[in-house]
């Protein structure tokens, strides 16, 4: 393999490249041919590193110099200092309360961050699976199946404590040990790559960043359950990832990890991509499944389960992209390293999406039951602007509030689910004093509105009412008894719907009720927003205020 | 790219492919720096940079970084080269392109100093 003397990884995640990314990427090949340093400079786009505000990113290496907020214009400098002479842009480095930090283990947004998922986003090549190999890559596979038998896989597994990250949490060996006893010739593993949430986008990055890991970890569920097929199920609004998936799975068959009898053993699996015109129902595995077979993505009676019956009818074993990039982790690295972090109930790590009023926003990744703080104020430096917190919306619509008494809350599934929230995916916007509560919860709703597929009355219709009296209520036309009204209206949706996101589309209203109820009483009594961000707030226009930022 | 028939290919494979990292890894054997003052361009030390490549290259030896530095201030010795390897920090001083293909040899990939080129240790 050829030797390079420095190889710059540009961030050629979704954000960089829509932050300008690619001008700039080709800015930089220009200058390069033009000083003859092509031969010594490996330009590598990698997945997302992380820290997206900063974006678009490149790392430098030997030196791991990291460049934020590239411009095409800055490509001549970098070039002709750093490449030719070995001297740091200074002006473009990475900045930490007005000193310039050198590499990346000095920064404490990265600092202070465990990556297990997130491993190898970042660092290399998600289209080269040589990259992949050389951090270990298919190594699990390759012991899973030359070593262990599917039941020892399924041991291990179980033993780990892992739990689904694509919100329920429900133990992952479990969902395996029931496919497993499942007798029949044909079995499936799904990789829930359909990721709707509002603001969320940790299976996105991990697609575009370490397409690989999720194929191995669905490999190794196939041969501890009994599949020889898997299918990726991704939305079509992530063109990147589809790429990805489509390079990393061609390759992986070309050298033979994926495909006909794997590494010489007996074993054969095969993966198969699927893309969603995204719908948020679609997420729901029932509505998947019936996606996959081609119908229209309805969410069906449970029981019978997946597992049971699941695509095609055959027994269905179906888990989150992050899910899946943790399971080479535990087979490979094993069980104490995977329970060395989180908690005892909720081992391992969990990414989230920081989006909202923080300094840093960007994709983060610590153990379980880290404390809400922590990631606000040491990772995601602070609030912007010197505000201060009001409240953090964890797991999307299907979420709720933490207010700011909760701060120190570990964020595990057990502690969140008592404050009435829930982890989710891991969507985290964070809010200060000049976000609006009710506004807040009618976005929320407002979006699981337009998402409903309408199969059930109470979803259909019922979070329209909902959506209905909260426009009535930040119109000034509120009435006390609709506080009530909102309540029970939610308790019975959540009661009566058919899937989960009729069952969690009233948490946001229902949450903030909770938490901020006298900031609807102001909205009704006193025909004010406190936040000034309602209509009938006053001159003061802020719409939308905590959302435009977090999507920047 | 060929098929992988068993679990030692793959490891083989990944031992090839962990050496092509290993520039962003730090966890090399030798690091190779080179004077990239205004006086050291001047004086060759980029020509002697692209002889150490490509010398590197021809010997398939990848277990190396190849760091840019500043002037040492020792302008009267450029192009000064410095080889850390087993712990020590040695500097060549009037480095050639023709020396360094030597020091590559030598030094870098078997550990022998050429001292008569020496003009200092760290």
């Amino acid at each position: 393999m050829k030797i390079y003397r420095i190889h710059a990884l540009i961030c050629a995640g979704a954000q960089c490249i829509a932050a300008g990314g690619n001008g700039f990427e080709d800015a930089l090949k220009d200058e390069l041919k033009k000083h003859e340093l092509l031969e010594e400079v490996n330009i590598i786009e990698t997945g997302c590193m992380g820290s997206c505000q900063l974006g678009p990113l490149m790392v430098v290496y030997p030196e791991g110099v990291i460049y934020t907020k590239l411009k095409p214009e800055d490509a001549k400098e970098i070039v002709e200092e750093h490449f030719l002479k070995g001297r740091d842009v200074k002006r473009l480095m990475w900045k930490e309360k007005e000193t310039v930090l050198p590499s990346l283990s000095e920064i404490p947004f990265f600092a202070k961050q465990t990556k297990v998922v997130l491993r190898n986003c970042g660092i290399i090549n998600p289209e080269d699976i040589n990259e992949y190999i050389a951090q270990g890559g298919y190594e699990a596979l390759g012991k899973t199946i030359t070593e262990m038998t599917r039941e020892d896989v399924i041991q291990v597994i179980k033993d780990s404590g892992l739990r689904g990250r694509g919100g329920a949490g429900f133990p992952t060996g479990k969902k395996w040990q029931l496919a497993y006893e499942q007798d029949s010739p044909i079995k499936y593993i799904v990789c829930n790559a359909d990721e709707g949430d509002p603001g969320a986008y940790m299976n996105r990055s991990v697609l575009e960043g370490d397409p690989h890991s999720v194929l191995e970890g669905m490999a190794i569920a196939g041969y501890a359950i009994g599949a020889q097929k898997g299918f990726i199920y991704v939305r079509a609004e992530y063109p990147l990832a589809v790429k990805r998936l489509e390079i990393a799975i061609k390759q992986a068959k070309q050298i033979g990890v994926l495909g006909k009898n794997i590494l010489g053993t007996n074993f054969s699996f095969d993966i198969e991509l699927r893309i969603g015109a995204g719908a948020f129902v679609c997420g729901e595995e029932t509505a998947l499944i019936n996606s996959i077979e081609g119908k229209r993505g309805e969410p069906r009676k449970k029981p019978p389960f997946p597992v049971q019956k699941g695509v095609f009818g055959f027994p269905t074993v179906i888990n989150n992209v992050e899910t899946l990039a943790n399971i080479p982790v535990i087979i490979e690295k094993g069980v104490k390293f995977f329970r060395s972090f989180g908690t005892e109930k909720s081992p391992g790590t969990k990414v989230f999406a920081l989006a909202g009023k923080v300094n840093i926003t960007g994709l983060v990744e610590v153990p379980l039951g880290t404390p809400l703080r922590t990631i606000i104020y040491d990772i995601g430096g602070g609030i912007q602007e010197g505000h201060s917190f009001k409240a953090a919306q964890t797991g999307g619509p299907s979420g709720g509030v933490i207010p700011s008494q909760y701060i120190d809350v570990p964020m595990d599934y057990e502690s969140l689910a008592s404050l009435g929230a829930i982890m989710g995916s891991g969507g985290l916007i964070v809010m200060d004093e000049t976000s609006c509560m009710v506004d807040v919860a009618k976005f929320f709703l407002k979006f699981t509105v337009d998402e409903s597929c309408g199969k059930c009355t109470p979803c259909r219709e019922g979070t329209r009412q909902m959506l209905n009296i909260l426009e009535r209520i930040t119109s000034g036309k509120g009435r006390m008894e609709d506080l009530e009204l909102l309540e029970k209206l939610g308790n019975t949706i959540k009661l009566t719907s058919l899937c989960g996101l009729g069952q969690t589309a009233p948490n946001p209203v229902l949450t903030t009720l909770r938490y901020f109820r006298d900031e609807y009483i102001a909205h009704i009594k006193d025909k004010k927003c406190p936040s000034n961000v309602c209509k009938l707030s006053s001159e003061v226009k802020n719409e939308r205020k905590v959302f435009n930022r977090s999507s920047s | 790219m060929d098929k992988i028939k068993s679990i030692e290919d793959l490891r083989k494979l990944r031992e090839q492919a962990k050496a092509f990292l290993r520039t962003r890894q730090g966890e090399v054997k030798v690091k190779i720096y080179i004077s990239m003052g205004t006086v050291g361009i001047a004086a060759g030390s980029r020509d002697v940079l692209l002889v150490i490549l490509d010398e590197l290259q021809k010997r398939n030896f990848t277990d190396v970084q190849i760091i840019e530095r500043g002037s040492m201030g020792l302008d009267v010795e450029e192009p000064v080269v410095g080889v850390d390897r087993d712990g020590v920090v040695v500097y060549y001083g009037h480095v050639t392109p023709e020396m360094a293909r030597q020091i590559v040899a030598s030094h870098v990939i078997n550990g022998q100093i050429i001292s008569d080129w020496v003009i200092a240790k760290e």
